[in-house]
């Protein structure tokens, strides 16, 4: 018996033991590397001092007025994409999710594109064909309109990045609002309707109850995905102008590959991770929710 | 609803797809520009099509070069995941143990962290060990980033295979190997395919690790891509068929499998 059912935790171990050890190797390897490099002097352009560093690599960077840019961009990066996302996701959904809506599996399919558009380009599409302010299409819209175009991406390159993962990241809240939208029970809301609700009195006491736990995914969700973005930033202001639109990612790859200096970069990215699991502590929660949930 | 109403609802929802998808919609017609044309101050909208832009994309930028090592890592790295979940997902569903959550829990865990904590080491191991700038080095992580979300998608889908006929198997004394090769996958293989789907999707699109671990010889197309960035003046129409080239397999992916994208990244949380 004791041997059966110790030839059956063998097997778990089979088949389980790969993939778990596989992200070990990958992931919490390296980790561990990163913490241990973040306390070393090691730079790439001066190989020869090497040795204990404490904490002076935390000390260069915590002091380093680009690093605190970084982590205040990163912040109003998250929290605006966050609030616009989910707002108008939230809107685009109720739209897309009313029968009267006349082609609707259509139009929402070419809404969602944006999702689907690789970081880069969506970066490239909206530095040169959008935001351009001589040859870009909102430069043009913005004479026929007499006003004088705005260089959106060096006179509020925040701003413009929080526009453009904004277009990129609304279809996702939209998709995963409609999923749930469409799984609220129709007679629930003709029941509301007969007992004389208004649409918006449905909305706000039938249907917004329902949408807690996938609003709680996609706000935690997006969070983390926009903790580290990377790709629209790097094609569309390469951080700047100055470090105006420098997010924590970016700030610890021009640390790594433009200083060299692994040293401090690896004492961003500790720090960039500790922030990540802050928010992950949040998420897991709700993933363990989950499961209990299920089974 | 009274019929102004409807007509503003409709109104409202497609000015709502006119909005999000013209940039798209903008790349795709600026791809069969001349650069002369792409780069006018008025948008022109009716002109004659060229391929200038796709010729030159193709057989002077070396398309095919990023598209061959966008296809392996993608799919390499498919595989790879595919061969470590299967098993892994299919003892968590059918042998749990009271490690099991929290094995799932500790996997996924590792989806939370930013790809920039683990950058440097996995820099300084692959120019050790000469897997820098190569595809396959890219297929190993990539297979590494997607892992938790497969595991877990997989997860889900194999709850669905009914336990009475693995008990079936058992006793009619099938081996391991058969009841997974016979049974689990057969019976979901749609969820199998999607989720492959789904990891193909993001290696695809995925451009941090590619920009800081390929440049040549392992570059994707999002490095390909990215190399417009600076450096080529204004050859917009150039750029717009290169990003149109790099884009469309996996938007044309994406319209076809929204749902199980979007269930793959709330690990489920919406069906």
């Amino acid at each position: 018996m004791s041997s059966s059912l110790q030839n059956r935790r063998l097997r778990s171990i089979a088949l389980i033991g790969p993939a778990a050890l596989y992200l070990f190797v990958w992931m919490i390897v390296p980790l561990a590397m990163t913490v241990y490099y973040s306390f070393r002097r090691y730079n790439l352009i001066q190989p020869f001092v090497k040795g204990n560093a404490g904490f002076s690599n935390y000390a260069k960077i915590i002091g380093d007025p680009n690093f605190l840019a970084g982590l205040v961009n990163t912040l109003i990066l998250v929290s605006s994409c966050l609030i616009l996302t989910v707002v108008i996701g939230l809107a685009f959904a109720v739209i897309y999710n009313s029968e009267h809506v006349i082609g609707k599996n259509l139009l929402r399919t070419l809404a969602a594109s944006p999702f689907f558009i690789m970081p880069v380009v969506t970066g490239l599409v909206w530095k040169n064909l959008m935001m351009n302010p001589s040859f870009g299409l909102l430069a043009a819209l913005q004479r026929g309109l007499g006003i004088t175009p705005i260089a959106f991406l060096s006179q509020m390159p925040l701003a413009s990045i929080i526009g453009i993962v904004t277009w990129q990241w609304t279809p996702f809240a939209m998709l995963v609002l409609l999923a749930s939208l469409s799984s609220v029970p129709e007679d629930i809301k003709e029941a509301a309707y007969l007992d004389g609700a208004g649409a918006w009195k449905t909305f706000r006491h039938i249907i917004l109850p329902q949408l807690g736990r996938p609003l709680y995914a996609v706000i935690m969700l997006e969070t983390i995905f926009f903790l580290i973005i990377f790709g629209q930033i790097y094609v569309a202001t390469s951080g700047g102008p100055g470090n105006a639109s420098t997010n924590l990612p970016y700030y610890i790859y021009l640390q790594a590959f433009s200083a060299y200096d692994i040293g401090a970069a690896s004492a961003g990215a500790v720090v960039a991770v500790i922030l990540a699991n802050i928010v992950a502590i949040f998420l897991v929660r709700m993933i363990n929710a989950n499961i209990r949930e299920d089974t | 609803m009274s019929w102004p109403a409807k007509l503003g609802l409709n109104a409202l929802a497609w000015l709502v797809c006119i909005l999000m998808f013209f940039p798209v919609f903008w790349l795709i017609l600026t791809s069969f520009k001349t650069n002369a044309l792409a780069a006018a101050e008025d948008p022109v909208f009716v002109f004659w099509p060229t391929i200038a832009g796709y010729v030159n994309a193709i057989f002077d930028n070396n398309y095919l070069h990023y598209l061959l090592n966008s296809g392996i890592t993608a799919i390499g790295s498919t595989l790879i995941c595919m061969l470590l979940a299967i098993p892994a997902a299919y003892s968590m569903v059918f042998r749990r143990s009271k490690y099991t959550d929290s094995t799932l829990l500790w996997m996924l865990s590792t989806k939370m962290l930013p790809p920039v904590g683990v950058l440097l080491p996995i820099y300084v191991v692959y120019k050790n060990i000469h897997l820098l700038d190569s595809a396959l080095g890219l297929v190993f992580i990539y297979a590494a980033m997607n892992l938790p979300i497969v595991v877990w998608l997989l997860y889900t889908y194999f709850k669905d295979v009914p336990a009475a006929i693995l008990e079936a198997a058992e006793i009619d004394g099938a081996s391991l190997f058969t009841t997974l090769s016979r049974i689990v996958v057969p019976l979901s293989l749609p969820g199998i395919l999607s989720t492959g789907l789904l990891a193909i999707v993001l290696a695809w699109n995925e451009s941090f690790w590619a920009i800081n671990l390929t440049n040549v010889h392992g570059a994707t197309l999002a490095v390909f891509v990215s190399d417009f960035k600076s450096a080529r003046g204004q050859f917009w129409a150039s750029m717009s068929a290169a990003s149109t080239l790099s884009v469309l397999p996996i938007l044309v992916a994406g319209w076809f499998t929204q749902r199980q994208l979007v269930r793959g990244l709330t690990f489920g949380a919406v069906k």
